[in-house]
């Protein structure tokens, strides 16, 4: 899995316009846009830590977003006037992560041994269930405040700044958005680098194994049983850091944002991307946020000016090509935009 | 020959059916050990067994002395025992060299905060790992392959492979499930030529092979296997006119 | 007791929707190896195009129960053809892709279909037309409908047919060589390919008519109701031992009755902490649970040890 070292020549450049993303978008398309990248930065995170369960170890885990729930819900309610509770973020964030990972470990122990579409299916239903007690835990007891959400989240602040409030640098200002940009590029970063250090580890090399042949690597001396749920309780605790960033960031959560359709949009992030390869992977994540958003914008007016009406619901456009999209880039790319040079031909089994 | 392996009344059945009734066998160290029978007479689920694959099953094996906990196959491969596949089973989209280095996992305890962190100890083990990785290529005679696609390896290579990846678990006992099928005379000569290195290393060897020229010439002793029995258990020389065998060879 | 009946009665109705969609999970799992999760929508497309169908006949003056027919015949012939037209784009170039490959395609043709009944039906729910002459029955203080008695009697009558048609024809046969081994099948003359396409047919038209059901029962149509009927199906038929027909059923069923007595007695059972708006967690709870303790399902067979 070594790669050869990148010339530092690609990571300044990589660098520079990481910086400099926000300015640029912001000043040409307005910071409605720098949000769609804040977006993208969350997604990337669910993205990354999704292709340790599928990309890596090889299981279909299809309630993902589950663990990202956990990550927004426990932010929300140790940051926010529904218990009085105003915790800072930077205690919160990791607190997330364990728990997420504990409710991880909680999936997996009892259905690891399941075949990969039984996982499957399971995993959807554990994400359900999630769901529908976040609807549901409002009564008798107000735990979640049901449907409506829990809404007056902190903010995230950082060195005891509220990042949802501008900050004046010699005169040029820095939005709210541009802040929690640059807050989530770094944790994002963060997340890369944890997951090519395990990729490229002992570890990483057991998930890989048993994606490939589980059998043969139980005959090469793999715990696979404790490979695997190490496996889910890294994937669930990046996606509950990401919830938490989520939950600081929208100022508000409810079950809506954590439905099955998320699920799903973050496995076609991987998958689309090129499973179980980093590059790709933080590339289906921006493509699947920034273009679906674009043609959010773009629709309607374009279908003004070419038939002075708009004759298809945008929204609903949007999905039908999204759809389309997922149906032609698997027969064409079956293994992804950009998958591992190597396995161009075949992902996984 | 003290004993490393014994097998006592290790009985196995699929359903309704008895697959192995009461074998008890005994290999001793260094040994070169044949498993032979006809088809369906027991020897692979004779390895699943021992391998932990099959962890329901009645009897008892004692490895090493001791008694081998077979519930599982990852702590027979701690315990000392490392097998390849009758169908080879190799990490095919990982390289020839990722594979072997995969066998290195029950004797290395990197973990997740070392690989993440990639401390002192994680990158000295890690380096252990590779340097061991190249040598065991070298020594069954793939290095020129150490970074090709496994699964586009030649198949007399993918079958080195696999020797080279079990014997990176450092086991005391190899145990090949028909190492010599599909391969032509020239390779099955060089195959010989490796499990006799392998024993002269000190290693113990349990050989099931459908090539009973090749067994006869390479075991020192035989057991054959028929409708899940063993019937005999003798040095080539006498099971080769032992009149069980030959009926259960010709009978069939 | 009144309660106990009722809700059962009522989950019988449910279930036996929830089987005769599972069933069309399950034969196509048991030929392909694959979720085809688009499956909710072909009951969703079944359902809306047979009441656009009975909108058209709905002033002919031919009776109800005439109508209903021509329009579930119809919506049977929409959904067969999207369901062969399905297999032959999404599924049929990635038989031998890598298992994600199918899958995600499986998805991009649910939301596809989806967003084309949204465009086509709108986003609004539409009632249906009661054609089934109304009638309600009291047995035992409890009650139940017409339209109920035709569901149950409806599946009941589709599932031995099927069963007949799979155990006892040619054709049937051919399914099952397919299922087992498509290479040997096809040595012994047996055309994959056409099995495989026969199979979605099959399946679609139980979907239509699941969906023709489903949206009698409750009155309504909606472009989003296959989304979770299929979810529920599938869970049936993992829960009966996805790859077999009598488990399809009998998960079907079951999960149908499950859900119904959990939603009548959730409420007394936790004391009031829990009410009825969980039960959808039953029938995941329910999966789980199952699939723990026996991974293949009620009536799978047991997965071999293999090597």
């Amino acid at each position: 899995m070594s790669q050869p070292r990148k010339p530092w020549l690609g990571v300044t450049l990589v660098g520079i316009a990481l910086l400099l993303a926000p300015l640029v978008v912001g000043a040409s398309l307005g910071n409605a846009w720098v949000r769609v990248l804040d977006f993208a930065a969350l997604y990337i995170m669910l993205a990354l830590g999704l292709n340790i369960v599928v990309g890596f170890a090889g299981l279909l885990d299809l309630g993902y977003i589950a663990f990202y729930a956990v990550g927004a819900y426990l932010y929300a309610l140790l940051a926010s006037p529904h218990f009085g509770v105003h915790w800072p973020a930077w205690a919160i964030l990791p607190l997330g992560a364990a728990v997420a990972g504990l409710f991880g470990v909680l999936l997996g122990a009892p259905t690891l041994r399941l075949r990969g579409d039984y996982l499957a299916i399971v995993t959807l239903g554990f994400g359900e269930i999630i769901r529908i007690f976040l609807n549901n835990l409002n009564s008798p007891v107000n735990i979640t405040n049901g449907p409506k959400g829990i809404a007056g989240i902190d903010a995230i602040s950082v060195f005891g700044h509220r990042l949802s409030k501008s900050i004046d640098i010699g005169g040029f200002t820095v939005s709210g958005v541009m802040l929690y940009y640059y807050l989530f590029v770094v944790l994002a970063l963060g997340i890369v680098f944890v997951g090519i250090r395990l990729q490229d580890s002992r570890i990483g090399r057991a998930w890989v194994a048993i994606r490939e042949d589980e059998v043969a690597a139980k005959a090469c001396g793999i715990n696979t049983r404790n490979v695997k749920l190490l496996a889910f309780a890294m994937g669930a605790s990046f996606g509950g850091v990401a919830g938490g960033l989520f939950a600081g960031f929208q100022e508000f959560v409810s079950p809506e944002s954590f439905g099955l359709m998320e699920s799903i949009m973050v496995l076609c992030m991987v998958v689309l991307g090129g499973m179980g390869h980093i590059p790709g992977v933080i590339f289906g994540g921006l493509l699947l946020t920034v273009l679906p958003e674009a043609f959010r914008h773009g629709a309607g007016p374009a279908q003004q000016a070419l038939f002075g009406k708009v004759l298809l619901d945008p929204e609903a456009l949007r999905m039908l090509l999204f759809g389309l999209a997922l149906i032609a880039v698997m027969l064409y790319r079956p293994a992804g935009l950009w998958p591992e040079p190597r396995h161009r031909r075949e992902m996984g089994k | 020959m003290s004993p490393l392996l014994e097998a006592r009344h290790v009985s196995k059945s699929f359903g309704g059916v008895q697959a192995l009734k009461e074998v008890s066998l005994t290999i001793g160290a260094g040994e070169i050990y044949g498993l032979i029978g006809p088809n369906g007479a027991g020897k692979t689920t004779f390895f699943n067994v021992l391998t932990g694959l099959y962890p329901r099953f009645a009897g008892e094996v004692r490895f090493a002395g001791e008694a081998l906990d077979l519930g599982s196959p990852h702590r027979v491969a701690q315990a000392g025992i490392a097998r390849t596949f009758q169908n080879i089973r190799l990490f095919g989209n990982m390289t020839a060299r990722e594979n072997v280095m995969v066998g290195r996992h029950p004797r290395t305890r990197a973990n997740v905060v070392g690989a993440v962190l990639r401390s002192r100890a994680t990158r000295d083990e890690e380096a252990a790992i590779r340097r061991r990785a190249d040598e065991l290529l070298r020594y069954v005679g793939i290095a020129h392959h150490a970074d090709a696609i496994a699964r586009h390896l030649p198949y007399g290579d993918q079958r080195r492979l696999e020797i080279a990846r079990a014997l990176a678990t450092e086991p005391k006992l190899l145990a090949l499930d028909e190492p010599a099928a599909g391969m032509n005379a020239t390779e099955t000569e060089a195959l010989k030529a490796l499990i006799e290195g392998l024993r002269a290393d000190g290693l113990t060897v349990l050989l099931i092979e459908h090539d009973v020229k090749l067994v006869m010439g390479l075991c020192d002793r035989v057991a054959v296997l028929d409708y899940g029995e063993k019937i005999a258990e003798d040095v080539p020389a006498v099971v080769r006119k032992d009149a069980k065998v030959i009926e259960a060879y010709l009978g069939g | 007791m009144d309660i106990f009946l009722q809700q059962l009665i009522n989950g019988l109705t449910l279930g036996s929707i929830y089987a005769l969609v599972a069933l069309g999970y399950t034969m196509v799992y048991g030929i392909l190896g694959l979720i085809n999760f688009a499956h909710g929508e072909v009951v969703m497309i079944g359902a809306l195009s047979s009441l656009t169908f009975v909108r058209l006949l709905e002033n002919s003056g031919l009776p109800g129960t005439l109508v209903l027919l021509i329009g579930l015949l119809l919506a049977a012939l929409v959904c067969m053809t999207l369901g062969f037209a399905i297999e032959r784009v999404a599924y049929r170039p990635l038989r031998s892709a890598p298992r994600l490959a199918p899958l995600i395609t499986a998805i991009g043709v649910s939301i596809v279909l989806q967003q084309l009944a949204m465009l086509i039906w709108g986003r609004g729910y539409h009632s249906v037309p009661a054609l089934l002459p109304a009638g309600r029955h009291e047995f035992l203080g409890a009650s139940f409908t017409n339209v109920q008695v035709v569901i149950v009697v409806v599946a009941a009558l589709t599932m031995v047919g099927l069963t007949l048609l799979v155990n006892r024809t040619r054709l049937g046969r051919a399914m099952r060589a397919t299922a087992e081994n498509p290479a040997i099948a096809g040595l012994m003359g047996v055309d994959a390919d056409r099995i495989i396409s026969l199979t979605f047919v099959i399946g679609s038209a139980l979907a239509a008519l699941a969906g023709v059901l489903v949206s009698a029962n409750y009155g309504i149509a909606h472009y989003h109701m296959g989304f979770i009927l299929g979810l529920k199906a599938f869970t049936a038929a993992v829960l009966g031992g996805i790859g077999n027909l009598a488990g399809a059923m009998v998960g079907g069923v079951l999960l149908g009755v499950i859900e119904a007595l959990g939603a009548g007695y959730i409420g007394d059972l936790t004391g009031g902490v829990l009410g009825s708006h969980y039960q959808d967690v039953f029938a995941f709870f329910v999966l789980i649970v199952v699939l723990v303790f026996r991974p293949s399902g009620l009536m799978g067979e047991k997965v071999a040890e293999r090597a």
